[in-house]
């Protein structure tokens, strides 16, 4: 079946930047026909590995050498390893939104006709590659019309037109839910059997043992293992060990629960999509949060999880129609951002780079912007108020930076997701809401946040949780919403929860009629 | 290494620019066998481009939300002649038609800031039709009133007026002579103040030789412009309508630095969707910035005419190139986000000598305006092949830039997972 010798041999690459090591000595074995991931704290050297590889990092700037195929290759630029029938797609996928999928797949590439580009003989091949890749939308359609797993399924479709034979992912399934990352996984298994070879970074690590062959851990830029997965003996722990270089004893803090009285709860919140008029995305939901309780939202992508929050904080999302917010047993309405903020809300958005953060300030700057007021002390804003800020969250939530003056551009998604977190704690809110806390972020810094979350609790706050990560759901909450389709379709405590409940409740089986 | 990066706080970029403006004043000084640095010439620069000095503090503002305005050059032009009109043939008092022209310019950017904050029509669209409709005024009202009105001899002095002189012989024009002792003492008191604030955030002072570097550096540079400005012919001096520039450079520091709108103002360029998060008001923030702007083209209409002293058909020609370059030399991003007043001030600056050395030189403005134009590029280019390569500007590489300056970019050379 499969060829005896590697497909890639990556033998003692180093690769430097000015003042530190980003990759030192790392061999990679990649067998033909295998899914080999590839995993690491971030920062760990993983990206930096796949840019060697596929020629973001061309030959000349770093040391060692690329057996592909049983040469030595010398790859100048993307181009060349796409050539050689290496490509990439990264975590960002780089589609454009505007244009077609069949614009999309062969951009770059286009399909030469006589005078110009044969559009016919585009939509026909993007007809066939959208097959092969069983994804069933029109060629023409739009990329922004397009769900995230969708789009996913659009680039693997790009890799294959350009016959791809070692596939690259980014964390692919990053920001997809259970369902679309399931029938990725199953693409990529399909696939491999008729001969493609897929390297994986990825951070998840149940996916992980499912889906590979080989696992190689990359930690501080050095090659720490390589486990055979199919060899047996591999599980989770083992994995974090070699990620973290220490034992971890579970993935979540220890958290005693010191759940109080109600304090927060919304009635029949019923809201309609902004574009589409008739369209509900909140159809009456109704749920309440005490005090030091974390609750979650489960749900399927395009569930309203998202929708329902930010229609609730400051009805920054659609139009509101009915419903109310009681806050301490009173009546209020938030009708905007910062009424939402003087009741004590926060709401930390899911896309930190694109919603939450401004990439251009440095961390002082990013954790006061929620509540200028606490550092104007008189008429003009005080910086010494705004630094002591700024040390102080850096303090308490352990930002791996130099100093507050730091850029956010510059942190790691981890640091960058503590100072968004640390932004939203500054106006010091009754609630916190927090949407896909961990995305993107290694294991580490997730035990990080998820202590921060607990700390919170502990304190007799309210903490809501949304996530598309069943198991720190799981891990993390005292109770669990379930919505599905913009209706909470059920509630579950921290005893009678797991991941099949969920998962039906979610997908609305065994659920009365949802309106 | 540490004590000279803590010299310059004001960012690579500033500091690159300072240098630029020093290397032309003295090219032109050369070129031009001494005609640049005299009083005379000092205080005409002034004269001559306090108008757009003022306007870029307003145009900086409004890039850094994100938007541009072209309509400054003919916005002004037109609150010109009105004014001007005002007090020729209504009679009424010069500080009245000042007035009157501060509430048009205020006017003219509720129109403006309502099609681009409230109606959502992008600036360069609304601001373009802007330029047209008000240039288009001030050519009906010109035709109606004449080509060339006469503007009140009391108002001359705010454009073309000098500080009075009084007091004991001291060889220099004595107001201006306090000017420049204020501005010393100003520059100790901040400097005593960062240190007090260094010793409570980080527990120590810098340098003391450093504090003396940077006062003493800063202190020497203003005594050197108050002898320039101070030792020309007598009855001159640091020009009025420097002092206006000096106070509202002021004001618009302190907005831009130290006030919440101010903040709001970079958040909204910076990210807008994410300071829409953050409850910053996106809708008042941008009508605001556009509001300033007319405003403050409104008050250069004032500082123009006060000083041409009669109206012209081609008044603000041009005038929103100048400004617009001026912002982006002072290191603005076209993206939004990034600028600072005194960067734009200091880009005006270079602009200006720019065009008081060619001048001098005898060239001609077909070449002038060549030249200004490669200037632009040449600085602008350079910033973005710096931010490109993923390292701060040369210069930036022995200083640290400080806030405001774009804090990175994620680049091909920084290592990321």
């Amino acid at each position: 079946m499969a060829d005896s010798a590697p497909i890639l041999e990556m033998r003692s690459i180093t690769k430097t930047f000015p003042g530190v090591r980003a990759l030192d000595d790392v061999s990679l074995t990649v067998e033909r026909g295998e899914i080999h991931a590839i995993c690491g704290e971030n920062g760990a050297g993983k990206s930096t590995l796949m840019k060697v590889l596929s020629g973001v990092y061309p030959h000349g700037t770093y040391e060692g050498d690329i057996v592909y195929d049983g040469e030595i290759v010398r790859f100048g630029s993307i181009r060349d390893s796409e050539q050689a029938g290496i490509v990439i797609i990264h975590q960002e996928l780089a589609l454009i939104p505007e244009l077609s999928v069949a614009e999309n797949i062969f951009l770059g590439n286009e399909q030469k006709g006589g005078l110009g580009i044969d559009w016919q003989i585009a939509h026909e091949k993007a007809k066939e590659l959208l097959e092969r890749v069983d994804l069933k939308v029109d060629t023409k359609t739009p990329i922004k019309n397009l769900g995230v797993g969708q789009q996913q399924l659009v680039e693997i479709a790009r890799a294959l037109s350009k016959d791809v034979e070692l596939l690259i992912l980014d964390e692919p399934t990053a920001a997809l839910n259970e369902h679309d990352s399931r029938l990725l996984l199953d693409l990529l298994r399909d696939l491999r059997s008729k001969g493609l070879t897929c390297i994986i970074i990825s951070h998840k690590l149940g996916e992980i043992m499912a889906i590979s062959d080989s696992i190689t851990v990359i930690r501080d830029g050095r090659a720490i293992e390589t486990m055979d997965v199919t060899a047996g003996g591999v599980d989770e722990d083992r994995i974090i060990r070699a990620m973290v270089g220490r034992p971890l004893e579970s993935r979540f803090p220890p958290h005693t629960p010191a759940i109080g009285d109600v304090f927060f709860e919304v009635e029949d919140w019923t809201v309609e999509h902004p574009q589409l008029p008739g369209r509900l995305v909140a159809k009456g939901s109704s749920f309440h949060v005490r005090r030091g309780e974390i609750v979650g939202f489960a749900g399927i992508m395009g569930a309203g999880r998202t929708e329902l929050a930010r229609s609730l904080f400051g009805r920054s999302y659609g139009r509101y129609l009915s419903g109310t917010i009681r806050m301490h047993g009173k009546e209020i309405e938030l009708r905007s951002v910062p009424d939402a903020i003087a009741h004590g809300i926060s709401y930390v958005t899911e896309d930190r780079k694109a919603l939450g953060l401004n990439l251009l300030d440095d961390i002082q700057t990013t954790v006061v912007s929620a509540d200028l007021k606490k550092v104007k002390p008189g008429m003009a804003l005080d910086d010494t108020l705004i630094h002591q800020a700024g040390e102080k969250a850096r303090r308490s939530m352990r930002i791996k930076a130099k100093s507050v003056s730091v850029g956010v551009a510059k942190l790691s998604g981890g640091n960058q997701q503590k100072a968004l977190l640390g932004k939203w704690l500054f106006p010091e809110p009754e609630l916190l809401i927090v949407d896909e806390p961990t995305r993107g972020i290694d294991v580490g810094a997730k035990y990080e946040i998820y202590g921060l979350l607990n700390d919170l609790a502990s304190a007799g706050k309210g903490v809501v949780v949304i996530s598309s990560e069943l198991p720190e759901l799981l891990g993390l909450c005292d109770r669990i919403y379930t919505i599905f389709e913009g209706a909470i379709t059920g509630v579950l405590e921290r005893g009678e929860a797991d991941q099949e409940r969920l998962m039906r409740l979610m997908t609305g089986v065994g659920v009365d009629a949802v309106v | 290494m540490t004590a000279l990066k803590e010299l310059f706080s004001g960012g690579a970029r500033k500091f690159g620019m300072v240098i630029a403006l020093l290397a032309l004043v003295i090219i032109f000084n050369l070129t031009t066998n001494g005609l640049v640095v005299t009083p005379t010439n000092a205080q005409n620069i002034i004269f001559g481009n306090a108008h757009i000095l003022v306007m870029t503090m307003g145009m900086v503002m409004v890039i850094i939300a994100g938007h541009i305005d072209l309509s400054v050059g003919s916005v002004a032009a037109a609150v010109g002649v009105i004014v001007a009109v005002a007090t020729r043939d209504w009679g009424i008092p010069w500080w009245a038609g000042v007035l009157l022209g501060v509430a048009c310019g205020l006017l003219i950017g509720a129109w403006q800031g309502f099609w681009v904050a409230y109606v959502g029509i992008p600036g360069f669209i609304t601001t373009l039709a802007g330029m047209m409709i008000f240039r288009g005024l001030h050519l009906y009202i010109s035709v109606q009133s004449g080509t060339n009105v006469r503007v009140p001899e009391e108002m001359w002095f705010i454009g073309s007026g000098h500080l009075p002189e009084w007091g004991p012989d001291t060889g220099l024009n004595n107001s201006t002579l306090v000017l420049g002792l204020v501005g010393i003492a100003l520059i100790v008191w901040g400097e005593l103040r960062k240190r007090a604030a260094a010793v409570r955030l980080d527990g120590a002072a810098p340098a003391l030789s450093v504090s003396i570097l940077r006062a003493g550096g800063l202190s020497i540079a203003i005594a050197y412009l108050t002898w320039l400005f101070g030792s020309g012919r007598p009855g001159t001096s640091f020009p009025v309508t420097g002092v206006i520039v000096l106070v509202i450079a002021a004001v618009y520091w302190f907005l831009s630095t130290k006030t919440i709108t101010g903040r709001h103002v970079y958040a909204v360029g910076g990210n807008r969707a994410a300071a829409a998060l953050s409850g910053v008001n996106i809708k008042r923030t941008n009508f605001l910035v556009m509001l300033n702007m007319s405003l403050l083209a409104s008050v250069a209409a004032i500082l123009f005419i006060s000083r041409a002293r009669t109206t012209g058909p081609a008044d603000g020609t041009g005038w929103e190139l100048d400004v617009i370059a001026a912002v982006f030399i002072g290191g603005a991003a076209v993206s939004g986000g990034i600028g600072t007043v005194t960067g734009s001030l200091i880009g005006g600056l270079v602009m200006a000598v720019l065009n008081n050395g060619l001048q001098l030189m005898g060239v001609g403005a077909a070449q002038t305006n060549m030249i200004k134009g490669m200037v632009l590029i040449a600085a602008v280019a350079f910033d973005v092949y710096n931010k490109v390569q993923g390292r701060p500007s040369i210069i930036g590489r022995v200083i640290d830039g400080v806030r405001r300056r774009p804090a990175s970019e994620t680049s091909a050379t920084a290592p990321t997972a």
